[in-house]
């Protein structure tokens, strides 16, 4: 892949690959436009935090001696009135994966300065998007009917909803900023506000890393949490 | 299609994309399974191969230089120990209640679905 050079700070670095000269040369140590490097730091410190919660979620579960409610009869739900495990869970799964298909599109779309199609896929990206955060509000309301509540519910211990509503509840709440995000950047790309700057599209890469994060805990989120 | 010096061919978001949708079939598949090792190590190896490909290439870190690369992937290997010291904690904690309250008495139902 020697032509798929992203980042343009590389050009005048000595080497590919000196981590070495990167930090002793006094400039810039990435070579990365400081928006995406700021992103990455700003995902790195969202790790850390989904990782206490998932953590904390490990430690009662291991902690608890109440038997852990089965997830895929919790999730379950019945199509043609044969109840299947996870189908909500595995349809979200799949939603949450085509958006960052079509993310990943708009990136490279935004890149070859196609302006239209990077707008209509960003576009598509946030009504997958919206689309999950509405199917997780239907989970909720479905599980709250059937009395999970943070203190307790009916199928095992207590802690299951403290950290399923903690959770999902946090994940939920970045895919909905991550629509706004991705709505806003896609109007702006559309009304030709990058092009008055220069033309310059790193942005949409940008916004594309902040909603892939989504992606990347959402599989950790459905490994740990509905499949374990 | 111009061909640029900052563009990646499409044929690598195709190919990633197309090997999430079979991993996450795979890794759905997983809750068919009986419970054990042989299932752990699948959901493990599904879910660490679907973040791999996100970050690696839907994210572009395979193309970051490495001080990039180490800067963001180092940091969170520290969890690791996080997740260790919180396991032996909870069994830790499991144990003495058990021994201090004694096994569950709860009776979950099972949950039926409209």
């Amino acid at each position: 892949m020697s032509e798929a050079v992203l980042d343009s700070g590389a050009a005048d670095a000595p080497d590919k690959q000196g981590l070495v000269e990167d930090w002793s040369r006094d400039k810039q140590v990435f070579g990365v436009p400081w928006g995406k490097a700021m992103m990455w730091i700003f995902l790195l410190s969202d790790t850390f935090i989904f990782s206490c919660f998932l953590v904390g979620y490990m430690m009662v579960r291991i902690s608890t001696t109440d038997p852990w409610p089965n997830p895929s009869e919790v999730f379950a739900l019945d199509a043609f009135g044969v109840p299947v495990p996870l189908l909500l869970i595995a349809i979200m799964t799949f939603i949450l994966i085509t958006s960052s298909g079509t993310m990943a599109l708009a990136v490279n779309m935004g890149y070859r300065k196609d302006r239209k199609k990077t707008f209509w896929l960003m576009v598509a990206t946030a009504i997958l998007g919206a689309s999950f955060v509405c199917m997780q509000a239907y989970e909720w309301s479905k599980l709250i009917s059937e009395g999970v509540r943070p203190w307790g519910n009916p199928f095992g211990a207590a802690q299951f909803g403290s950290s399923f509503f903690m959770i999902t509840g946090f994940h939920g709440m970045h895919v909905s900023a991550g629509v706004i995000y991705l709505l806003v950047i896609a109007f702006r790309v559309r009304n030709g506000f990058y092009e008055k700057r220069g033309g310059n599209y790193e942005i949409v890469e940008i916004t594309g890393l902040y909603w892939h994060f989504v992606d990347l805990v959402w599989v950790f989120i459905f490994a740990f949490f509905y499949l374990w | 299609m111009a061909a640029d010096s900052t563009q990646h061919p499409l044929k690598i978001y195709w190919i990633m994309w197309g090997a999430l949708f079979v991993l996450s079939t795979f890794s759905y598949m997983t809750d068919f399974m009986g419970d054990g090792t042989l299932r752990t190590f699948l959901i493990l190896l599904f879910m660490l191969a679907k973040a791999g490909g996100i970050v690696w290439i839907f994210m572009h870190m395979g193309w970051e230089r490495i001080a990039l690369k180490l800067a963001i992937l180092g940091p969170p290997i520290a969890i690791l120990v996080l997740i260790t010291l919180m396991a032996l904690e909870g069994n830790y904690v499991e144990e003495s209640r058990l021994q201090n309250y004694g096994e569950s008495t709860f009776e979950p139902e099972t949950p039926v679905h409209h």
